[in-house]
């Protein structure tokens, strides 16, 4: 059961460095359950690498990550449990090519969930349909638009029952007029109170659906604030210059 | 326009053009299996000779069956080998692959057949007797009374082609696992799945789609190489051509009638490599 007064992701002086590069410095950050955090920032900020680093897709150099009440150790097993709660969309869908639609929905559900077949295929459906493409549950993924692709891999990744989704760019890969129906869905998940950390460049949706944003730049954390606050009153100079460079 | 108003030089270069793309090897090819079909019937040497080679076709087909699925077997696992992060696995993989690929697969056959088969017998008697001695099998087991001049030379030359062929065999699933991008195993990853979960439902079954061709060609190599174990004194098609050619001195009839058994054989399985090829590109 999951506290709802407690954190559910702890980042304690998080550092990742890639040989001499810090490309994470430091960072110690908090999300509560039910709570939309969107992460921006210019490239090469470390947003993503910070993000990576929640499911231990990158294992950090130093400090210490909670989530959902475990300590994320450097081995084996737990992370795997971890990662079960933890959906990730991609920037670039990652959906498996050799599986239809609905097998890749279906099949983390089998080999890691341990669910029968017909039950993994309901709720795979049921994903499919929350995410607006059932008529496509028998299409490879080669034959489907990018934003079709992108909502498959949402519904793969919501079939596990996460307590919490990662997006890592979700939209950055697609062309302009996909964009508003991958925004939809995850606007509709945010209503619906998951907890989500989201990484993009979508100014739109920060100010609709965040709780909170926060600013990175250099690997670290420079500014956090609700949304009203960060578009309209953003404190640091070099907040201030990122959105004049972002919101002409 | 000067392509446009010379219609009758642009049809007979279509035509050439389709007289050229014709598969004329192919029928030059064909054209020698009639000839030769065709002396089977006027010259009876020629079918004196298939009979006797017979027997031989049989066992180089049992010894290229046999041998290639124990190579893929090896290939595959030393393929994995070969992409882990385990540095025991991995270096374990590349010392096999390194020397295998340096040594001529002829000095292989004659390396496993008369120095390590005896050794390797003996060990299993060792262990034949150890088996029996905690009561987990018979005092007279088969492992324990099992001869070195019961292991037969088909045997021997078949082992010996795996390990080679398992060195190439490693390194074809070796680039098809790493030509599958890094985003498919994080997925996989990210959903909860082990390291070997992602490996088995989905970095390997796409994978094997992209290196069934080069395994096709492998095939096709392995049955021309068998031919090698008519060292050893194997029956099989070489070895029985060697027997006939010199007891009968028809060593042009002998060997042009071998070399074209394996030329139709080759043939054949790459007109199913190649469609295979054409059919797994058209579903990608």
């Amino acid at each position: 059961m999951t506290d709802k007064s407690q954190p559910i992701i702890i980042l304690k002086n998080v550092d990742k460095h890639f040989g001499h590069v810090k490309a994470v410095n430091n960072i110690s950050l908090e999300v509560m359950p039910s709570e939309v955090v969107v992460v921006i920032g210019p490239s090469g900020s470390g947003k993503s690498t910070m993000l990576r680093c929640i499911n231990h897709l990158e294992t950090p150099t130093a400090g210490q990550i909670v989530v959902d009440g475990k300590v994320l150790s450097h081995k084996g097993k737990d992370i795997n449990a971890i990662r079960r709660e933890v959906g990730m969309v991609f920037q670039q869908f990652n959906l498996f090519p050799h599986l239809t639609a609905l097998e890749n929905v279906v099949i983390a559900q089998t080999v890691v969930r341990g669910r029968s077949k017909q039950e993994a295929d309901r709720v795979a459906r049921q994903q499919l349909d929350r995410v607006g493409i059932p008529e496509k549950a028998d299409v490879y993924p080669g034959q489907l638009s990018g934003g079709q692709q992108q909502r498959v891999a949402i519904a793969r990744a919501l079939a596990m029952n996460p307590k919490i989704m990662l997006f890592d760019e979700p939209t950055s890969a697609l062309d302009p007029e996909m964009i508003k129906e991958v925004l939809d869905v995850m606007m509709q998940l945010a209503e619906e109170g998951m907890t989500m950390v989201v990484v993009t460049h979508e100014m739109g949706f920060a100010r609709n659906a965040a709780d909170r944003i926060i600013f990175m730049n250099e690997g670290g954390i420079v500014e956090e604030a609700t949304p009203d606050v960060f578009f309209d009153n953003p404190k640091h100079e070099r907040t201030k210059l990122f959105l004049s460079q972002i919101l002409h | 326009m000067a392509s446009t108003d010379t219609p009758s030089r642009n049809r007979r270069g279509t035509f050439i053009d389709t007289l050229s793309g014709l598969p004329w090897w192919f029928f030059i090819i064909l054209l020698g299996a009639l000839f030769l079909a065709y002396s089977f019937f006027v010259d009876e040497t020629y079918s004196d000779i298939f009979i006797f080679l017979k027997d031989g076709v049989a066992m180089t087909i049992r010894v290229t069956l046999t041998g290639y699925a124990l190579a893929v077997t090896i290939g595959l696992m030393t393929g994995l080998g070969r992409v882990s992060k385990n540095p025991v696995l991995y270096n374990v993989a590349t010392i096999y692959v390194n020397i295998m690929r340096g040594i001529p697969i002829l000095v292989n056959i004659l390396y496993v057949a008369f120095v390590v088969t005896p050794p390797a017998i003996n060990g299993i008697n060792v262990l034949g007797d150890w088996l029996a001695q905690i009561n987990l099998l018979g005092p007279e087991n088969v492992l324990a009374v099992l001869s070195v001049r019961q292991v037969d030379f088909s045997v021997r030359g078949t082992i010996a082609l795996a390990i080679s062929y398992g060195a190439f065999e490693a390194e074809i699933f070796r680039a098809g696992i790493e030509s599958i991008g890094r985003g498919q195993m994080e997925a996989a990853r990210s959903l909860g799945m082990s390291y070997v979960q992602a490996m088995r439902y989905i970095i390997l079954p796409q994978a094997v789609r992209r290196v069934l061709p080069p395994l096709g060609n492998d095939f096709i190599a392995m049955l021309k190489e068998s031919s090698l174990i008519s060292v050893l004194g194997v029956r099989d098609m070489t070895q029985l051509s060697k027997l006939y050619a010199a007891s009968s001195f028809q060593y042009l009839k002998t060997y042009t009638l071998l070399a074209f058994m394996y030329l139709v054989m080759t043939v054949l399985l790459s007109i199913g490599v190649k469609s295979m090829e054409r059919r797994l590109s058209t579903n990608d």
